[in-house]
């Protein structure tokens, strides 16, 4: 029989005990440890996505929502602004412009229109199948093909924006093309379909069902030249190689919109330039700099971590002198048992090596289920994260 | 079997032996200089009313206190210069207990709690559980080993207190009042297993304040106020 013989059985023997101290001492240990790694991850998240992305013109209203927008397809979009505004950074050659539309989502995960610039800026690679090529193409995060085992040649049904579209515009029934490396960034989680195809599932482009060749059973009535379907057509769009021919624009397309223009300028000097000119009161559009909005952010978080810090020392100062009641009521609730032990010839260092070796065991089983626990934090982290930001 | 009067062996020599507990600004004498030797090989009880100092007395021939003033030898060993560690080691290797309340370890098995003293001696697993099984034979209590404390009748626990007492192989077992919370019918049991064990050639030393436990002694030492007040031999 060994110290620790002893003091496991004194353990198993007082579960209920046991149980609570475990419980108590690890929630001390976890609690502050998990809140820190995920502060410290949602910094990293946010930061570093934030100093990698310069500039983003859009909308003029929170910066804060313009930002998470553009950076993690978040927040409802803002309101869009022309496509004008992209082809005026061109011609101003200040800097690229990185045009997003991103209105819809995919069975809830965000479809993102942008052109092939983006991929280009984000070094976007695909891991599986090819680039989008085709009106009505996509490819998908890492993350989405995943959590939908979707892959190239699959089809992937753009979610309906409102039961009472009356525009019209159907749900597109899109072609899985490729799926991207994985990123461990947002792109992962977002479904990418070039601009033209975004604008088609907004109802903006449209081909012509040809209906006059559809299956004799869904016509109602020919007569003449009319003809009438029932409500048994497709109620989705999908562009297949027969009717892409017919798909077309509406409109200006300096009018279309965007929700979100990523400005890449060309040199410090041309990023002055540009900052200037959205500072004028005629502008139309704001233009932030996302690690300004996200530095901000952070400043709030850190200011409360900070008083959560010191409420967190308050409460482990309290759970300790919890713990050192609790030990010292059950040192005197064993105290004719530890009087035994000395009578029957145990040295008082003996005893401090089993009352010790009883220490010992708690905090090493919840120093275990502490580590299990900051494991699962860690593991779990993008995916808090992602639920924390949503 | 007391030994013939020329080879008596004091085991434990008492030579005008005070404790003096100071409560505030009183002093209590517990032992009021005590002089008293135990023989090896005997069965002694020891009779008085409350107060008058057995426990006091039993807890300094258990080494679990020295004397305030006097001279206390165990086995030739001056007890009153000992510090904790080696009182520790004295009861360890010489004594065993026996409790009024049995005092077995509630968490610990029957062979666990007789095998306890033995994990202080540092002998190794397998040794100390056939020397349990061995001492739970001699108690009755073979087909028990695995029972938890509170599992058992109280005249069970307290064999099993027995079996730890002698799981060391003790020159002397010190039992304070060991029927004190048993019925009369189990209490005689204890009483003769004890005295088999005297037999045996364990010296004996028992506090009680029942005479008819005490008559299984074959030396009563009979205490008031701190001292000695006369000591019974059988003939
Ligand atoms: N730790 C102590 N502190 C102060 N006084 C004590 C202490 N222990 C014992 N005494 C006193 O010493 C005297 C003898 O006590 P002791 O316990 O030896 O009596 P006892 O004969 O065992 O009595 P009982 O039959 O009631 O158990 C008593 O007056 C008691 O109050
Ligand atoms: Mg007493």
């Amino acid at each position: 029989m060994h110290a620790f013989y002893l003091a496991w059985q004194y353990i198993r023997h007082n579960r209920i005990k046991s149980v609570l101290l475990v419980c108590g001492v690890t929630l001390t240990i976890v609690v502050p440890a998990a809140v820190f790694i995920l502060v410290r991850f949602g910094e990293e998240w946010l930061m570093s996505r934030a100093a990698s992305t310069p500039m983003v013109i859009g909308a003029k209203g929170s910066r804060v929502d313009l930002s998470l927008h553009a950076l993690y397809f978040r927040s409802k979009a803002p309101a869009p602004i022309g496509m004008a505004e992209a082809a005026k950074l061109r011609e101003a050659g200040l800097a690229i412009p990185v045009p997003l539309y991103g209105r819809f989502t995919a069975r809830s995960f965000p479809i993102v229109g942008a052109t092939l610039d983006y991929f280009d800026f984000r070094d976007l690679r695909v891991a599986s199948g090819h680039q989008i090529a085709k009106l009505g193409d996509c490819v998908l995060g890492a993350r989405v093909a995943q959590a939908l085992a979707l892959g190239a040649g699959d089809r992937l049904l753009s979610d309906s924006e409102n039961v009472l579209d009356l525009s019209g515009a159907y749900p597109l029934n899109m072609r899985v093309t490729g799926v991207l490396a994985e990123e461990r960034t947002e792109d992962d989680f977002a479904v990418f379909v070039d601009l033209k195809t975004a604008w088609v599932i907004a109802g903006l482009g449209h081909g012509h069902q040809d209906v006059s060749k559809a299956d004799e059973s869904v016509i109602l009535d020919r007569t003449g030249n009319t003809v009438v379907a029932n409500a048994a057509l497709p109620e989705y769009t999908e562009i297949t190689d027969e009717n892409i021919g017919s798909f077309h624009f509406h409109g200006d397309p300096a009018g279309f919109p965007i929700t979100a223009l990523i400005a890449l300028p060309r040199d410090e000097k041309s990023a002055v330039l540009l900052r200037g000119r959205y500072e004028q009161q005629d502008a139309a559009a704001q233009l932030v700099i996302p690690e300004d909005v996200v530095g901000e952010i952070m400043e709030m978080v850190f200011k409360a971590q900070r008083i959560f810090n010191y409420t967190v020392v308050c409460i482990a100062a309290a759970t300790v002198l919890f713990l050192v009641l609790i030990i010292s009521l059950s040192l005197r609730l064993r105290s004719t048992e530890l009087q035994t032990l000395h009578k029957l010839g145990c040295s008082r260092h003996t005893m401090i090596t089993l009352v010790g070796a009883e220490l010992i065991l708690i905090g090493g089983i919840s120093s275990l289920f502490s580590a299990g626990a900051l494991v699962l934090v860690l593991q779990l982290a993008p995916v808090l994260m992602r639920t924390f930001l949503a | 079997m007391p030994l013939p009067e020329l080879q008596r062996r004091a085991l434990v020599q008492i030579e005008n032996v005070h404790k003096t507990y100071i409560m505030g600004d009183s002093e209590v004498r517990a032992l009021d200089g005590v002089t008293l030797d135990f023989d090896e090989g005997e069965f002694y009880s020891i009779l008085g009313p409350s107060g008058s100092g057995k426990s006091t007395m039993l807890n300094l021939l258990g080494c679990l206190d020295r004397p305030t003033s006097g001279l206390f030898k165990m086995d030739g060993h001056d007890v009153s210069q000992m510090d904790d560690n080696q009182l520790s080691d004295l009861r360890l290797k010489r004594i065993g207990f026996i409790f009024q309340s049995f005092n077995l370890i509630p968490q610990l098995t029957v062979s666990e709690n007789i095998a306890l003293p033995l994990y202080y001696l540092e002998w190794d697993r397998q040794r100390s559980v056939e020397r349990a099984r061995e001492l739970a034979d001699r108690v009755g209590l073979g087909n028990r080993l695995g029972h938890r404390p509170l599992e058992l009748s109280g005249g069970q626990q307290q064999r099993v207190a027995i079996a730890r007492a002698l799981a060391n192989d003790p020159r002397i077992i010190l039992a304070d009042e060991p029927t004190g919370n048993l019925d009369s019918a189990t209490g005689k049991q204890i009483m003769s297993l004890l005295s088999e064990l005297n037999g045996q050639g364990k010296t004996i030393i028992m506090v009680t304040h029942e005479d008819e436990v005490a008559a299984h002694s074959n030396v009563r030492v009979h205490m008031r106020d701190g001292n000695v007040e006369r000591i019974d031999r059988n003939a």
